[in-house]
Formats: structure tokens, sequence, C-alpha cells
């Protein structure tokens, strides 16, 4: 109970010592000979206040507190202490007080870490940033406050949704959130930057770190969240276009596209709008996608509780924030015509250009897809959804042009460059699609298209590695995370191409059999754990190789929340992931088994650490 | 008349006005092909033609309806009103119970018989698709 009561003052406090700091940092911009010391310490001070009630709130979990509202919501005695620390932020308030401590710790390392750039812009920025804390400190303490007392005491918590208790979910929302919340730093100091009209290539190298640390979490929340859906939900894919997985992608491809736009304004001083309006892009799409999940409008496991009124506040909080960044852009921001008038079409400048293009199409796809049936039933009731053959239909075929841009654009130089060596890149084309044409014709599906598609992310991928041994590491990081993309992409085309599936009802003793796989389901073991009960079936699977493999997926049935979850069994080896899964139905002696091959999914995964891999290593570069 | 450069921008400025009414055409084109609508069983009763196109039937899963062989599994989906059956060969959700929330997704075979494809994982017990729970309350 204590723990509680503390976490709640301290959350006062910290909204307190936001306004204060607001207050010292508007004075200190009149006249800022230097910064004042004070809102070093105040921003201190808050984050040391936001990170009490943050410990606050993980103890009286710990302690199964059920005096506290969301600890009996959300937890229960017989977790365990792993689950129940991890459980502060599987839940509305608590992963709203986990942005709030994003938030104050990275205003915090800002100041801390930001010293060559004048004292304006740092108060400005903290007070931009003090904006969007202290917005979300009134959207805690009013509408989802994480303390809220409980009497009677009740006996026993609630739970904790059983597919929450991960240790790939257990890191999935921090990660995640150091990425989204991270991006706030950017909307902040472009806003900062815009308004004192220092948008320059100085400035550009100054938030380029930022743009990364927030790119790097991001990518590497999207692939937990992924690498978790893959083998907790059952249903055997890593990305479903579901519009929760959509939210998070927004955000993505903006950042990846600022990115780009940075190096040129960091060279070459022009795109300086692309940058500022992206900075304002990907904490408004971040923004969003929380406003979307939380409200309940989207339905996942991220929904936890639907109420009317937080959804409200998100959306008049963004819509204050749009607002208010739109009209700083107008009217403050002047573009420097000067630079950006002489373009010739085949330089590193109109590559990044088009690649901006081209990442803003599949964003609009991907954001039409999202909203569009939720405007539809704001305005005619209709129900409808969006299903993955919208997303392919129409991002895969400029998927093309984009792989083979994304190859070439970097043999470019800047400002103006013939390419160079065109025979060698001649050559691998032609060796790509030979390659490519191989592959595919075992398969009578789509010969053109796939054939395309796949020689185009081979060129990406052959490019690429001749990059990494040609330019003895002149642009690693770069080199790296394009090799990493042409990986993804040719691991989720093969994949696809190649994935198989079966999908039965078997009793005990029971097999299915094709021409490829005979599985039989051999018999089942019943065994109690502290928290659940769990079925454990054991299959026996001959591929037409004739080769035995033993797999032994489970079903748990958790006493707190009753609640039934699948445990895929996978047996992940270099070029292949074999993939089964049972349910039963209820009163039913047949259970409900899926089985399937997935070929290079543990490329799919390592590719998107390289991906980050890139980011991390450019993060670490030292300037040249 | 005009000079080489006025005539370059002009063709610049139209191939990308070209572009993107294509692209927003093929946006447009492709939503309403592959858009999904969301029905109850009432009102598929009342649907005045049939076609192959995919939708999602959503309600209860009617008591003591589930009946599985082991390629199919059959059950009632009902809105207290109306109701529909539904063949089924799939992976089945954990959540999927009789007098439980239920959405499939497939092609209906004529007023009564609709064969799913895909039955939508629900994530905890207590919740109800929106769908589902308008469809209930309408009637």
């Amino acid at each position: 109970m204590i723990y509680s009561v503390v976490g709640y003052y301290a959350l006062i406090l910290g909204l307190i010592s936001g306004s204060i700091l607001v207050y010292f940092s508007v004075q200190n911009f009149r006249n800022s000979e230097i910064l004042d010391t004070k809102i070093l310490s105040l921003s201190f001070l808050q984050l040391f206040f936001v990170v009490v009630s943050f410990f606050g709130l993980v103890l009286s979990f710990v302690v199964s507190d059920f005096s506290n509202e969301t600890v009996f919501n959300n937890s229960h005695t017989t977790k365990p202490l792993f689950y129940k620390i991890t459980g502060t932020w599987g839940n509305h308030e608590g992963s709203l007080l986990l942005w709030l401590l994003v938030l104050t710790l990275f205003i915090f390392i800002f100041l801390l870490r930001t010293n060559n750039q004048t004292i304006k812009y740092k108060t400005l920025t903290t007070i931009f940033q003090q904006i969007i804390i202290i917005g979300f400190f009134i959207f805690l303490l009013k509408t989802s406050n994480p303390f809220n007392y409980l009497f009677p005491i009740p006996e026993e918590g609630l739970g904790l949704n059983p597919i929450l208790q991960d240790p790939a979910l257990a890191i999935h929302p921090p990660i995640l959130y150091l990425g989204y919340v991270g991006s706030s730093i950017i909307f902040s100091s472009a806003l900062a930057a815009t308004t004192l009209k220092m948008v320059s290539g100085s400035w550009a190298t100054h938030i380029k770190k930022w743009t990364l640390i927030s790119w790097i979490f991001l990518t590497l929340g999207i692939l937990l969240g992924s690498i978790w859906a893959y083998y907790e939900l059952g249903w055997g894919g890593f990305w479903f276009w579901d519009p929760v997985e959509n939210v998070s992608l927004m955000p993505w491809l903006a950042l990846t596209t600022l990115l780009h736009c940075i190096l040129v304004l960091e060279k070459k001083t022009f795109l300086s709008s692309w940058v500022i309006i992206l900075s304002i892009a990907t904490f408004t799409l971040s923004m969003c996608g929380t406003f979307l999940v939380r409200s309940g409008i989207l339905n996942s496991v991220h929904t936890f509780a639907n109420d009317p009124e937080r959804g409200l506040f998100i959306l008049i909080f963004l819509f204050v924030l749009i607002f208010m960044s739109l009209f700083i852009f107008f009217f403050f921001h002047k573009d420097n015509q000067k630079n950006s008038i002489n373009l010739f079409w085949l330089s590193k400048e109109s590559a990044i250009i088009l690649n901006n293009w081209f990442m803003m199409y599949f964003l609009s796809v991907v954001l039409i897809g999202t909203v569009y049936p939720i405007f539809l039933d704001v305005i005619s009731s209709e129900k409808i959804s969006v299903g993955p053959p919208f997303y392919h239909k129409l991002i895969i075929p400029f998927l093309i042009p984009f792989l083979i841009a994304m190859a070439i654009g970097p043999q470019l130089k800047w400002i103006k460059s013939n390419l160079e060596s065109k025979k060698t890149l001649i050559i691998l084309l032609f060796v790509s699609i030979l390659i490519s044409y191989l592959v595919v014709k075992n398969f009578d599906k789509n010969l053109l298209i796939n054939t395309i598609l796949i020689s185009s992310a081979f060129y990406l991928f052959f490019i690429t590695v001749r990059d990494f041994f040609k330019k003895k590491f002149n642009n690693v990081s770069q080199n790296i995370a394009h090799f990493g993309f042409s990986l993804l992409i040719l691991g989720i085309l093969l994949n696809n191409l190649l994935s198989s599936e079966v999908i039965t009802n078997l009793k005990i003793g029971e097999s299915y059999e094709n021409s490829k796989i005979k599985i039989t389901l051999e018999d089942i073991k019943q065994r109690d754990e502290k928290n659940y009960n769990s079925v454990v079936a054991n299959f026996k699977i001959i591929s037409s190789n004739g080769k035995i493999n033993k797999m032994s997926p489970e079903l748990r049935i958790y006493n707190q929340p009753n609640i039934v979850t699948s445990e895929a069994d996978i047996k992940t080896t270099l070029m292949k992931d074999k993939f089964i899964v049972i349910n039963l139905v209820q009163n039913q002696e047949y259970f409900n088994v899926r089985y399937q091959d997935k070929p290079l999914m543990l490329w799919i995964w390592v590719s998107v650490l390289l991906l980050s891999m890139g980011g991390i290593l450019s993060f670490f570069k030292k300037r040249v | 008349m005009y000079g080489r450069k006025v005539k370059l921008r002009f063709l610049f400025v139209s191939t990308i006005l070209l572009i993107l009414i294509l692209t927003v055409f093929l946006v447009l084109k492709s939503l309403e092909e592959n858009v999904v609508y969301f029905q109850s069983p009432s009102e598929i009763k009342s649907l005045t033609e049939l076609t192959n196109n995919k939708i999602r039937v959503g309600g209860m899963v009617k008591k003591n309806s589930i009946s599985m062989n082991s390629d199919e599994v059959n059950f009632i989906i009902t809105d207290f009103k109306n109701e529909i059956n539904v063949t089924y060969s799939g992976a089945v959700p954990n959540l999927f119970e009789e007098g439980k929330g239920v959405v499939a997704e497939g092609v209906l075979k004529d007023r009564n018989f609709f064969s799913a494809t895909k039955i939508l994982a629900k994530h905890d017990e207590n919740y109800m698709p929106p769908e589902v729970k308008a469809a209930l309350e309408g009637n």
C-alpha cells in the first residue's frame, strides 16, 4: 500500500516540477547567456520522481498489493516473480508510466549530452518536450491512474493474460517504447530548430544520433513483437498486416526516410523541409499508434481496457501537437532555395529523394489500409476489414524498382556522378535473374512476377556483398543495413514461396498422410504446474526422405485467468523451421493440428538484426 | 517558342502528375477489391443476391453445435435471431468455444451455409469483437 501512495505523490511532484521547469525555461530563453543550472536539476528531479513512481508500481506488483487496482486487475500471487515484474508494463496504466519514464529520461540525457548547440535551442527543445511530458502526466493522472485504491482489499488478483507471460514480450514494450518515445526528442528539437531557423548541417549531425537511437530500438522492438507472434499466437507467420502491427510499421517507415534525409541535410544542406516534416510525422505517427491501440478502436492483445475518455484525450492532445507543429513549420520555416535547384538526376541526392518518395508511398498504403476501415465505420457504420491482399498488391510491384534503386543508389556520388563499372552491375543483374529463375521455375505459381521480384532482391544482395569486399569498410554501416534489408526481402519472398502447411484433426493414435509427410499423434501426457496445467501431445513426423522427427506441442490451461494457450513446438535449423501447434475444441476427442514447414525463418530474424546492426555501427562511428 | 528548360520542366511536372493520378487510382481500385465486409446472420438472411466475395460473419457459437471430423469443424453461428451453418477446415484458435463470440471469414454457399477459410483469434476471455457486440445489440 505504502508503495502505491509514494508512487502517486511522486507522480504529482513530477507534474509540478514539469510546470516549474517550463517556467524557468521560458525565463532562460529570454535572457540566455548561460544555461540555467536550475533547468538541468529540475529535469533530473522530474526524472527522479518518475523513477520513484515507476518503482512504486513495480514493488506493488512484486508484493502483490491488491489494494492497488492496477495490480488487482493484472496480477496474481501464483505468478512467477519475473512475470510479476514485467506485468508492470503489461497493462494500460503501467505501460503509460513506462512511456513517461522514457520521455523524462530522454530529455534529461538530451540536456546532459548536448554540448555544441546554443542555449536558446536547448531551452526551447526542453519547453516543447515538457509540453508533451505534461500532457502525458495529466493523461495518466486523470484517465489512467496506475495507483487507484481499492477497498475492501481483494484477496486475490485477476491475473495477467497468459499469452503475455513470455520472455520476448516482457522486454518488447520497453524496447519499442525507447523507439517510439525517442522520436519525441526528434520532434521537439526539430520544432526548436525550425523556430530558431537553425536547421543546418551541424544540426543534422547532432540530431542524427537521436534518430539512430530511436530507429535501432524501434527496429528491435518490432522484431521482438514479430518473433513473439510467430511462436506464441500459433498462426505460424511473422507479419499479418494487422492494424496493430501497421501502427508500429508507419513510424518505422517515416523514421527510416528521415534517417536518409538527415544524411543529405548533413552533407548538402538541403531537404530541410523533408527533415522537419518527417520529424513531426514520426512522433505524430507514434502518438497515433498509441491512440488507435489504447482507445479500443483497434482490437488486439494491446487493447487493455476500452475507455472512450482515454481515446478522446489522446485524440485532442494529438490534434494540439499536430496543429502546433504545422503552425511552427509554416510560420517559421523558409526553405533554402539556393541549393535545391541544381539537382543532377544521377546523383546520391536524387537517389535519396527517389527513396523518399517510395517510402512515402509505402507509408500511405499502410496508413490508408489501417485507417480506412475506421473512417468508414464512423461515417457509414459499415464494418469492413482490409486484408493482406490489399497490401501485397500495392506494395510488391513497387518493391522491384525500389530494390534496384537501393542497389544502384549507394554507388553514386554526391552532386553529379557517372555510374562506374557498369559492366559488373549488368553482369550481376543477369546472374540474379538466372538464379531466381532456377529457384522459381519449380513452382508454377506466378513464374514471371516471382522471378522478377526475387531477382531484384538477389541483385541488391550481390551488390551489397560486392561493395562490402570492394570498398574496404568505407561505409560499412550503410552496407550492412542494405545487405540486411536484401536478406530480409529474400527471406520473406522465399519463405512465402516455399512454405507448406498441413491442417488436420487427429485423435490419439491416428495419423495423417500425404505424398510428402506422415504425421502421427502418438500419445498425450498431462502435467501440473504452479499456475497452469499442461497437455503435451507427442507427434512422430516422417518426411518424404525418411527422416523421423519427434515434436511435442503443448496446451496450457492457466488457472488465473482461466485461459487456454497453445505453445507451439518449433524445430529451428539453418535453412528451415518445422512448426507444429495443437488445439482442443471443447467436448471433442479430436486435436486440431497445424504443421508447417517454414524455410529461412532464422534468416528473417537475422536479417533484421543485421539491419539494426547497421544502425548501431553508424551510431558508434567516429565522424570523418 | 518556349525554351528547352521550360519544356523539360513541363514534361517533368506532367509525368509526376500522371504517376500521382495512376497511384491514387491503383490504391482505390485495390481497396475496393480487397475489402472484406462484416455481416451478421440476420443481415445474410436478408441479402437479395449472393456474391462470391469474401465476407466475415460474426456472432455466437451456438451451444452444442460444434462437431468435428478429421478434415473439418462444423458449427453454427447465431445472433439469437437467425443462424448460419459454418464448415471450416483449418486451424482453430484457442478461445473458440460454444457460447462465446466468434468471427469467421470465408465465402457464402447459400443463405444457410458458410464455408470459412479463417476463424479469427481472440486474445482474452472477456473480449468480444465489437462487430459481434454491435450485431447482437442490433437485434
